[in-house]
């Protein structure tokens, strides 16, 4: 267990404009292993969905299998998840946003789930553009059976039982961007002040968001020679800029240094803002974002923060041109065409 | 010669796949409905695009018999690959209509059969230019031909050529022209009519001729269904073509011409299960339709469903297994594997349609039974019901008819609520009570699991929880039992000394077949099941029988089995009658399997 979640709330815990402190975003107490990276990108969600005023209610969670897609259990207790089947979360964020368009829905993922059983759904929901917070918790192994290598481990890393991986790694971040996802970040489960601000932009992307999160396994996966270890990543992490997500109304509160600002505007208004630090980068052009990330592959970096991102998109619904009402509220004197109409077909089979 | 068969015949078409002989064949198919004569065409076609042998078997019977019937009494033949099997299949005084263009070698002739030559081809060419035009229109020359030789009324046709080409007004005169040059050439060159012919009836009624994938589509569309999410796969790929057709026109926003539907082509058969059941958990009625091997994949999310209880509506039209079998060839062939699709014991509800009326009022119950039973609903229909058209009592809704979403939450009932556990059996029958995401600010959240949990929803592995879950499971299972539509009976009570029993498409022939038989003074009580789980009335019915012939449409007696499994009747008891060729089971093939069944 992570950590014993104690009873005691510090009675001036800052609160949210709906009057919620953080641990109103909590869930219920972690199983995970002390230290894994995954406990740390919950606490992330929880903290973002407290900063962006969000109704628990208006989340869904959704998961397939592994020590990461136990997470939705871990925080919004107030939110309904769905911890479905290895490999196939898409389908089932596919189908629930496709019956509500009204709430916002956060996918949760490991590099297991993704990058092999669940790589076929992953691929085509980016396709489909569908309006979700997809993130994968990446540890370059599978936790929940016991370490072995993943798709996403990079060759020559090291695991525990000294096994050193010997095929080439997918790198999901780039592949998202190849396959035209809308918004694309990597980040690192220990850099939670890059973390935070990067899944709120998510959150209020309206199409598809990726997050690539790495995310140590303490257990598995933390040794000398991984380089998805606490000590490995750290060292070698660099960031195309810091992120500050500024929602609609807000006051910029941090001061940046002229020049170096970018700011993106979001759909609804709001505002991404990006302290460049990788030169040469525009995020929101496709071929400078994969030409960072690989110049970065290349001095042996993991390059992390916003990637890529496209504000204006259309997302399933707007391709499929779906009624605005959510499809699940729609009653059957919306739907039943009734019987004078049924005359008419039985008709034209006469 | 045999004596005149006025309305009771078989005709055949041979024809080569990919050269528009299918229009041709249902114009003439259609012409004798239109005629008042009951008809039932079977199309019996290849897995490929263009160029392989297809044939298309229509049967015409006064009496209103739909089941196939063996013996060919008039073969059209069209096809020089498939002729001397085509010449083979015609009975004894039967016809055999060719293309005389080019003469009929010798190994073709048959002492016992009657040979009609018209020269098709050449027809064509003199007639028309176009070398596209020239093939289709070799087809429309011999239903000409057939509509003399036959008796078939020249104003049924024309009018439905008007139909046919409404708005391709300029296509009418051609087709008509090509009618009439094989009309003229039977009228100069043969004696006519023929012994076999039709004669206008008043058979058919209120009956209208459609196929059961479209009534699936069209009971999806009535039944509330807005999330369709598929894969392609013979033969079930048209319910999703329908319900498209007819989203488009019956279910765009009057107001803002936005769509009350969504529909979604997946990546595959995994990926539609899977939308299926995320749109079904969010609270919207959803389906998808796939075959045996789309099932296959399917099964783990089947599974889920079931342990974690969410609506799911799954149409199966089964065809051919195993593996890819004979994908464009029908059985009743997925009865286990549906039953108990998924790992664990886990058991779903089946119902089996057996013509398109039926389609229709099941798929559009089995979205009430899915919500109502928070469980997959696997329709049970095949490629000869699906793909085929059948006569078929006009489809019937009643306005006064609701949505019945079973035990869902409204916020207002949360709110009253003391304590909520998804799982907990509040109702003793077994069935809980659900919660749709986002409706209430803090009461009835859950996460949803494959994972055993209590009821409250938590996971755990405690034992004693876990069995209290799957026991519920079956309590819900036995309620369900009470639900499912009962079996359709023969007879007002269960009398005679045996009975067979039969479902979905094997009732056409299996109708007849008793009818013959009790033409012979033998006597049996018949049921038609639709659907699993088996109620009360199934079991009395099997128990107050000697024997029961279980007709079904696959090797391994799978329904027989079923039957053992989950009733434990007595296996002696059971006679299987069966066939598993890929054709549709015929009414001389059941009369004979149970006549020797009888004698044993
Ligand atoms: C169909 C299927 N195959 C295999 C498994 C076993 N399994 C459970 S979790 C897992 C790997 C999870 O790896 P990842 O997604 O990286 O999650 P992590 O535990 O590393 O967070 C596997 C193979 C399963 N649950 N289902
Ligand atoms: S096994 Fe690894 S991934 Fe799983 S909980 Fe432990 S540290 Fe985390
Ligand atoms: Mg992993």
């Amino acid at each position: 267990m992570s950590y014993v979640r104690s009873t005691f709330r510090h009675p001036n815990l800052p609160r949210n404009d709906l009057g919620f402190t953080v641990d109103y975003y909590e869930g219920s107490l972690s199983t995970l292993c002390a230290g894994c990276g995954h406990d740390s990108i919950t606490a992330s969600i929880a903290q973002a969905c407290f900063e962006l005023n969000i109704e628990p209610h208006k989340v869904a969670k959704l998961s397939g299998i592994g020590c990461s897609s136990k997470t939705p259990a871990y925080f919004l207790s107030n939110s309904h998840g769905f911890n479905s089947v290895h490999g196939r979360m898409p389908s089932i964020a596919t189908g629930a946003n496709l019956a509500n368009r009204d709430l916002i829905y956060l996918g949760i993922s490991g590099d297991g789930d993704t990058a092999s059983i669940g790589m076929g759904q992953f691929v085509h929901v980016i396709r489909r553009n569908l309006n979700m917070v997809y993130i994968v918790m990446n540890n370059g192994c599978y936790g929940l059976t016991k370490g072995q290598d993943s798709a996403t481990a990079d060759v020559g890393s090291k695991n525990k039982s000294g096994n050193i991986n010997i095929y080439e790694t997918i790198d999901l971040a780039s592949l998202a961007i190849e396959l035209g996802a809308t918004f694309v970040g990597q980040s690192f489960s220990g850099d939670k002040d890059q973390l935070t601000p990067l899944i709120k932009a998510a959150m209020n992307h309206p199409g598809f968001a990726f997050l690539n999160i790495i995310s140590p396994c303490v257990t598995f996966n933390n040794n000398a020679g991984s380089t998805k270890s606490y000590d490995y990543v750290r060292e070698h992490i660099e960031a195309t800029a810091t992120v500050d997500f500024v929602p609609i109304r807000k006051e910029i509160k941090t001061e940046y240094e002229k020049g170096t600002i970018q700011v993106i505007k979001m759909h609804d208004g709001s505002e991404m803002r990006l302290n460049k630090l990788a030169e040469d980068w525009d995020p929101s052009d496709k071929f400078s974002a994969i030409n960072a990330m690989q110049n970065a592959k290349s001095r042996d970096e993991i390059l992390t923060g916003l990637l890529y991102m496209n504000p204006e998109c259309d997302d399933l619904h707007e391709l499929l041109e779906t009624n605005e009402k959510p499809l699940n509220s729609l009653s059957k004197a919306d739907l039943c065409p009734g019987a004078e109409v049924l005359k008419e077909i039985n008709e034209s089979f006469g | 010669m045999n004596k005149a068969k006025i309305n009771d015949f078989v005709i055949r078409f041979a024809n080569v796949n990919g050269t528009g002989s299918a229009s041709a064949n249902a114009l003439f198919m259609k012409s004798i409905f239109r005629m008042g004569i009951p008809v039932t065409p079977k199309n019996i076609f290849p897995s490929n695009i263009q160029g392989l042998p297809t044939w298309y078997e229509v049967r015409v019977s006064e009496k209103g018999y739909l089941g196939r019937r063996e013996g060919i009494d008039f073969m059209v033949c069209v096809n020089p690959q498939s002729m001397s099997e085509d010449v083979e299949s015609v009975r004894k005084g039967g016809y055999f209509l060719y293309d005389n263009s080019k003469p009929l070698h010798e190994q073709y002739i048959r002492e016992d059969i009657n040979y009609i030559g018209i020269p098709l081809m050449e027809l064509s060419n003199n007639a028309f230019t176009d070398p596209r035009l020239r093939q289709l229109f070799k087809n429309i020359i011999y239903v000409g031909a057939l509509s003399a030789f036959l008796d078939i009324e020249f104003d049924v046709l024309v009018s439905m050529l008007g139909e046919q080409f409404k708005g391709k007004e300029k296509l009418i005169e051609p087709n008509i022209k090509a009618l009439k040059l094989g009309v003229d050439y039977v009228h100069k060159n043969f004696e006519y009519p023929l012994d076999i012919r039709v004669e206008r009836r008043d058979a058919v009624g209120e009956k209208i001729m459609l196929d059961g994938n479209t009534a699936c589509a069209l009971g999806a569309i009535y039944g509330g269904a807005t999330v369709a999410a598929w894969y392609p796969i013979t033969p079930s790929t048209s319910v999703v073509d329908a319900f498209t057709k007819y989203a488009k026109t019956l279910r765009v926003d009057k107001e803002t011409g936005k769509n009350n539907f969504a529909i979604v082509q997946a990546e595959d058969e995994l990926a539609a299960i899977g939308m299926v059941i995320g749109a079904n958990w969010n609270g919207a009625r959803s389906f998808t339709a796939t075959s045996g091997p789309g099932v296959s994949l399917m099964n783990e999310f089947l599974g889920l469903a079931y342990f974690a209880e969410i609506p799911t509506v799954l149409i199966n039209v089964q065809r051919t297994g195993p593996s890819t079998g004979m994908p464009t060839r029908t059985q009743q062939s997925d009865i286990l594997e549906a039953a108990y699709a998924s790992h664990g014991d886990t058991k779903h509800i089946l119902l089996f349609p057996a013509s398109p009326d039926e389609c229709f009022e099941m798929t559009a119950e089995s979205f009430d039974l899915a919500e109502q039973f928070q469980t997959p609903v696997i329709l049970m229909t095949d490629l000869d019901l699906g793909m085929n058209d059948h006569v078929s009592d006009p489809l019937k809704w009643d306005d006064k008819r609701q949505y019945d979403h079973g035990k869902v939450l409204s916020a207002e009932e949360l709110d009253k609520l003391e304590n909520y556990g998804r799982y907990q059996d509040t109702d003793g029958d077994g069935v809980p009570y659900r919660t749709i995401p986002g409706t209430h600010e803090t009461k009835g959240a859950f996460v949803t699991r494959g994972t055993s949990r209590n009821e409250q929803a938590v996971y755990t592995e405690d034992g004693d929880a876990y069995k209290r879950n799957v026991d519920r499971l079956i309590k819900k299972w036995n309620t369900v039992k009470t639900r499912v539509p009962e079996p359709e009976f023969f007879q007002e009570k269960n009398e005679s000394k045996n009975g067979v029993l039969f479902f979905g498409t094997s009732a056409y022939a299996a109708e007849e077949a008793i009818e013959l038989i009790e033409a012979e003074g033998l006597e049996l009580d018949a049921m038609r099941v639709k659907a699993f789980p088996f109620g009360r009335s199934f079991e009395d019915f099997i128990d107050s029988h000697e024997k029961v012939f279980v007709i079904e449409q696959n090797r391994d007696a799978q329904f027989r089995s079923l039957m053992l499994i989950e009733l434990g009747t007595n296996p002696e008891k059971l006679i299987s009658v069966l066939n598993y060729d890929g054709t549709p089971i015929t009414a001389d093939n059941i009369l004979n399997q149970i006549k020797s069944g009888l004698e044993e």
